[in-house]
């Protein structure tokens, strides 16, 4: 308002552009070395399908790129990647809010534990790869059963990781929330539910992994639409090309998963780890 | 009738003369055993007693495995002892409860998803304030430990020493009877530690809080306390005796007082600590 306000406003914004283009600099640098190694795996295998094996069976990645953007063109790309995702998405969420409460209890109290350790400890040996057959027979091929298994890879990992989350509770960050009058609700809301955030976080990334495994599985076995399926038409018509059209998109798609599910950590969720 | 109901009266009088009578805090005969592994049990301390007056900064001191934090652990109600009892105010402690605040030795109990100023609010956050009163509060004791400006940092952003300062801010802004501190410099470094030293010195002579302080440094104790208890060498730790630090003002390790005290404190340590490893008591350090 007054003159002499001017001088002390004006250099501030300017910093903060420099100081932000500073920052944009550095996102664009710290990124360099994983756009050579992208690079790097392309050129390798562009190399080994043009010189070393040469073979119908091992397509270049620039004639999986034209079949890549042929498949795009008329939208069956998208729609196989937008089916597969759309089953990945529910059931990963879905698993994760049935996870996290059951972790909780089964960290929180040794009866729960002890009641539904048989069931955890039991169904977690069996593959959803091995749920396929009965998950179809149950639900059909349609999308209750994919969902189904996803929720059932998702479920048990996240169960375990909260468990395991609340039992690594510091025993001295219960005793300060006692010693500063917390009952026994306010010290699992306030303290053991945060407490447990980065393990519950562990348990949904590794979850991440194993919904991509298993929805490709049960696509190849019955289903009308997705990744898996492209792999399974693929094999049946000899269409070499498209069956790495879906692969390498199973890799972006895995890729992009996981570093937007650690950027989400890393923005929102820093400050429950501190260390990570 | 009205005989017995007055005898009655005269006994409660009598009961209530006792409680009045009592220190501000009791230990008597308190003893308490573990039982460890392959069914062994061993003692922590054994029939240990001491009272403690409102307002005195109390350091005890022993040699490390004496049982010093079990003593502070069932002050603070997170283990009950094996027989005896543990008063205060008179009441028997049944648990932790908000009456005696803890500063804990190390950073672990502080809540890394809170900034400072909400680590500092979150007794008065339990205790049902609202957050723009319990901030307040808050406010006032992160100023008080010196931490004025780093309200809104998370503890991982903050050194050592800082981290400390929060505990004893979360632990008073809780107005608790007494507060109980378990070596609390006990992983700084020399110059944080004494530092630290003088400034809870400044804030137990503007509050005088009453104060427990557990600690296996000499020099610690008689620049804090305003008593020290040595305890025997464990297991079974009681208490050897008390050294009441009668040091007016700043307190200089070149006074003569000083030393006096430091020399009969550091005596009844070196038999302890002889006992334990079989060096002759007479060797000097």
């Amino acid at each position: 308002m007054t003159l002499a306000h001017q001088p002390s406003v004006s250099p501030l914004p300017a910093a903060n552009v420099s100081s932000g283009f500073r920052r944009a600099l550095r996102n664009v640098g710290s990124i360099i070395p994983h756009l050579v190694g992208f690079a790097a795996l392309f050129l390798a295998w562009h190399i080994a399908s043009t010189y070393l094996v040469r073979s119908v069976l091992f397509p270049a990645p620039m004639a999986v790129l034209s079949k890549a953007i042929k498949l795009a063109a008329d939208g069956s790309l998208f729609e196989h990647i937008a089916v597969s995702l759309r089953r990945i998405v529910i059931g990963f969420f879905a698993g994760s809010a049935i996870g996290v409460p059951i972790g909780l209890a089964i960290g929180s109290f040794p009866l729960v534990r002890k009641l539904l350790e048989p069931w955890t400890e039991f169904l977690r040996f069996i593959p959803s790869v091995a749920m396929i057959t009965i998950a179809v027979i149950w639900f059909g091929i349609g999308e209750e059963s994919k969902i189904f298994l996803i929720i059932y890879t998702t479920v048990f990992i996240v169960i375990l990781n909260t468990a395991a989350g609340v039992n690594a509770i510091a025993p001295n960050k219960v005793r300060a929330a006692q010693v500063l009058g917390a009952n026994r609700w306010q010290i699992f809301a306030y303290v053991g539910l945060p407490a447990t955030v980065p393990f519950i976080l562990t348990g949904m990334r590794l979850a991440m992994a194993n919904s991509f495994t298993t929805i490709v599985a049960a696509e190849m076995i019955s289903a009308n639409e997705g990744l898996g399926v492209m792999l399974w038409n693929g094999r049946m018509y000899m269409l070499v090309d498209e069956i790495f059209v879906s692969l390498v998109c199973l890799g972006l798609l895995g890729f992009g998963a996981d570093r937007l599910f650690r950027w989400g950590n890393f923005r929102f969720a820093r400050r429950f780890s501190p260390t990570a | 009738m009205n005989h017995a109901s007055s005898e009655n009266q005269v006994r409660l009088l009598q009961h209530l003369i006792v409680e009045m009578s009592l220190p501000f805090i009791n230990l008597r005969n308190v003893t308490k055993s573990f039982v460890g592994q392959m069914g062994r049990t061993s003692t922590a301390v054994s029939n240990f007693s001491l009272d403690m007056e409102r307002g005195e900064f109390f350091c005890l001191l022993g040699p490390s495995g004496c049982g010093k934090t079990t003593v502070l652990g069932m002050l603070a109600g997170f283990e009950l002892p094996t027989s005896g009892e543990i008063l205060l105010d008179g009441k028997p402690v049944r648990g932790p409860s908000r009456d005696r605040g803890v500063v804990f030795q190390g950073e672990d109990s502080l809540y890394p998803w809170l900034t400072a100023l909400d680590n500092i609010a979150f007794g008065p956050r339990m205790a049902g304030n609202s957050a723009r009163e319990s901030r307040e509060r808050a406010f006032e004791f992160l100023n008080l430990v010196g931490l004025t400006g780093q309200d809104d940092k998370y503890p991982a952003e903050l050194s050592g020493g800082m981290k400390q300062r929060i505990q004893i801010a979360r632990a008073l802004a809780n107005e608790p009877k007494m507060l109980l501190m378990d070596e609390p410099f006990g992983a700084l470094d020399a110059q944080t530690r004494a530092i630290m030293q003088q400034e809870l010195r400044k804030i137990w002579l503007a509050t005088h809080a009453s104060i427990l302080f557990i600690t296996h440094d000499v020099d610690e104790a008689i620049i804090l306390g305003s008593k020290i208890g040595v305890m025997t060498a464990g297991p079974g730790g009681k208490l050897k005796g008390i050294v009441p630090v009668d040091l007016v003002g700043e307190r200089n390790r070149k006074d003569p007082a000083y030393t006096e005290i430091y020399a009969s404190v550091h005596d009844m340590i070196r038999e302890e600590v002889a006992k334990v490893s079989r060096i002759p008591a007479g060797v000097p350090a």
